[in-house]
């Protein structure tokens, strides 16, 4: 290439180098000691395909990929739906919208694990309180049983992503062109036909965006895991990232967890690539 | 156009959202002012005798001063660098129209495919080796972890800046330095903005990295050292909460402030 081009390597060996040391070299290292019996210090065996053989098999990983996966879902549908409902309900011209607006958002500024450790209160000391004044017994032993664990976790990222999502319902919402909503009045239709007929086809992008977006805050959630549950009881609420965790750094089988680590990559990139490739040719037909 | 009673039934149902939104925050309050004894039978009413005993014990295990100090640290710098380098990557790799350049751009955009657990064994054990679990260390990984999305929204805002501009400098005899320097990032302000904010949502509050990199006495951010303080604290819940309070007025007056930017900042980045 010519001298007139050294420009474009000087301005983006900075940003390949950062990424080559830190994602890439690391993901190909992480390969091939996923197929070692690697400790953390030394590798003593070449074990082949042994250890993905031997997650399959793991049962807490099973039990830590079905629990993800069932929150997922969960987690997914309510935050849209909650997400969209509150997007048309501050995108209504009524005093004191705006202010709706911030509030709903402000759970995202405030990091996944002290926001765990605020609803640890609000589940284990609050709703006790109101459980043993109101003779509810399922609502003191929230967090000690894997159900209502579930749905702490549940809960706590609706209350935090909604708002997120929201944001980005209110920017396809104001997209809406004034003129055809006047239009569809004129011609009769009710809020139910005006959302279904003009608003809904609009904001259709904004679901790649909001599925995209909560897919893979939900199936990568670490740290609300940690703080407000740590996977109790026996690990019943344990998601992929903690158990990959745990595999690595407190039992200290490196290679082991590496191959989980390979698996969840593969995972979260096949569920990605299919919903925006779903979703994108889903917009071409609408 | 809307009736005056159907606003009046939003604004009331909003009212009532918002109040079941704020209840958790409710909560956290009034206990931190509570003393030990009153939490337990005074769950959720409000403080009968209020003191701010907790607060100035909690402000002094969290050594919150420093503790401030180090998250800023980290934060900022690695913000500015992530800002520099990927508008600098952005504008070379949307003006230059080679393979090599679509490749790397290519690159990047799948970078943000892989979950930061399915590097990060490695990635501690490579940046160990070579002596880098340090802040440096960790500034660096953020600018490897952040350059992709960075480089995304830059790219993006890039097509809109004419290449005219580009051309009519270089005739001028301007340096692709100068260009970008003077002419391109200029324009790029608004995006600049997006990216800051993001990405110090972002890595102010991260806590799983850190914890790998920096988990040292004196070096700890606040998610870092609201985790230790925790663990030690599960069962005083007086001085968790009070903790809890003083670890997020800083996001709070930041909010405060710059909320019509990072929620349009927020829009910004998802929907490009």
């Amino acid at each position: 290439m010519s001298a007139k081009k050294s420009w474009f390597y000087a301005f983006t060996a900075p940003v390949v180098v950062a990424l080559f040391c830190v994602v890439i070299l690391p993901l190909l290292y992480g390969l091939y000691f996923s197929f070692t019996d690697w400790d953390g210090v030394t590798v003593n065996a070449f074990v082949g395909i042994q250890n993905y053989f031997d997650v399959f098999k793991d049962e807490g990983f099973r039990s830590a990929l079905w629990f993800t996966t069932k929150f997922s879902v969960v987690a997914i549908i309510l935050i849209n739906v909650i997400g969209l409902g509150l997007a048309l309900l501050v995108t209504q011209k009524f005093k004191g919208s705006n202010f709706l607006r911030t509030i709903f958002f402000m759970p995202n500024l405030i990091g996944g694990l002290i926001l765990g450790f605020i609803w640890q209160f609000v589940f284990t000391k609050a709703f006790a309180s109101i459980g043993s004044a109101l003779g509810i017994e399922s609502l003191q032993i929230w967090l000690s049983t894997t159900q209502t664990g579930f749905w702490a976790l549940v809960i706590v990222m609706c209350w935090q992503m909604s708002g997120y999502i929201m944001i980005i319902y209110i920017s396809y919402l104001q997209s809406v062109d004034e003129s055809l909503l006047e239009a569809a009045s004129l011609d009769g239709a009710t809020s139910w036909q005006k959302f279904w007929r003009v608003k809904f086809p609009m904001i259709m992008p904004g679901f790649t965006v909001s599925l995209f977006m909560t897919l893979s805050n939900c199936f990568k959630l670490y740290d609300q895991n940690l703080s407000l549950t740590a996977g109790g009881p026996y690990n019943s609420t344990q998601m992929v990232a903690m158990n990959i965790f745990n595999t690595a750094f407190a039992q200290n089988k490196m290679g082991y967890a590496q191959a989980k680590a390979i698996i969840f990559f593969v995972i979260i990139a096949v569920i990605s690539l299919t919903q925006v490739y779903l979703t994108k040719k889903r917009e071409i037909e609408v | 156009m809307m009736t005056k009673k159907k606003k009046w039934v939003f604004g009331i149902f909003g009212l009532v959202l918002v109040l079941a939104w704020l209840f958790p925050f409710y909560l956290m309050i009034v206990n931190s002012l509570k003393p030990k004894r009153e939490i337990f039978t005074n769950t959720l009413g409000l403080p009968k005798d209020g003191t701010f005993d907790n607060y100035i014990q909690a402000f002094q295990d969290l050594d919150f001063v420093k503790t401030l100090f180090n998250s800023l640290i980290i934060t900022v710098g690695s913000v500015v660098f992530i800002i520099f380098f990927s508008a600098l990557a952005a504008y070379a790799l949307q003006r230059v129209k080679t393979k090599l350049s679509g490749a790397v751009f290519m690159m990047f955009v799948a970078a943000m495919l892989i979950p930061f657990q399915s590097v990060m064994i490695p990635l501690v054990s490579i940046f160990g080796k070579i002596d880098q679990l340090n802040r440096g260390g960790l500034i660096f990984m953020y600018i490897g972890f952040g350059a992709s999305m960075s480089i995304f929204l830059y790219h993006g805002a890039m097509k809109a800046i004419p290449v005219a501009l580009d051309e009519a400098a270089v005739i001028d005899g301007a340096t692709r330095w100068q260009i970008f320097r003077h002419v391109i990032f200029p324009i790029l302000k608004p995006t600049t903005v997006t990216v800051a904010l993001l990405n110090t949502m972002w890595i102010w509050n991260d806590y799983l990295l850190p914890s790998l990199v920096i988990n040292k006495e004196g070096k700890q951010t606040i998610p870092l050292k609201m985790f230790f303080f925790f663990g030690e604290y599960t069962k005083q819940w007086h001085l968790a909460l009070a903790g809890l309070v003083i670890a997020i007025v800083p996001v709070i007056i930041f909010y405060f402030f710059m909320q019509k930017q990072i929620i349009a900042g927020v829009a910004d980045g998802a929907v490009k």
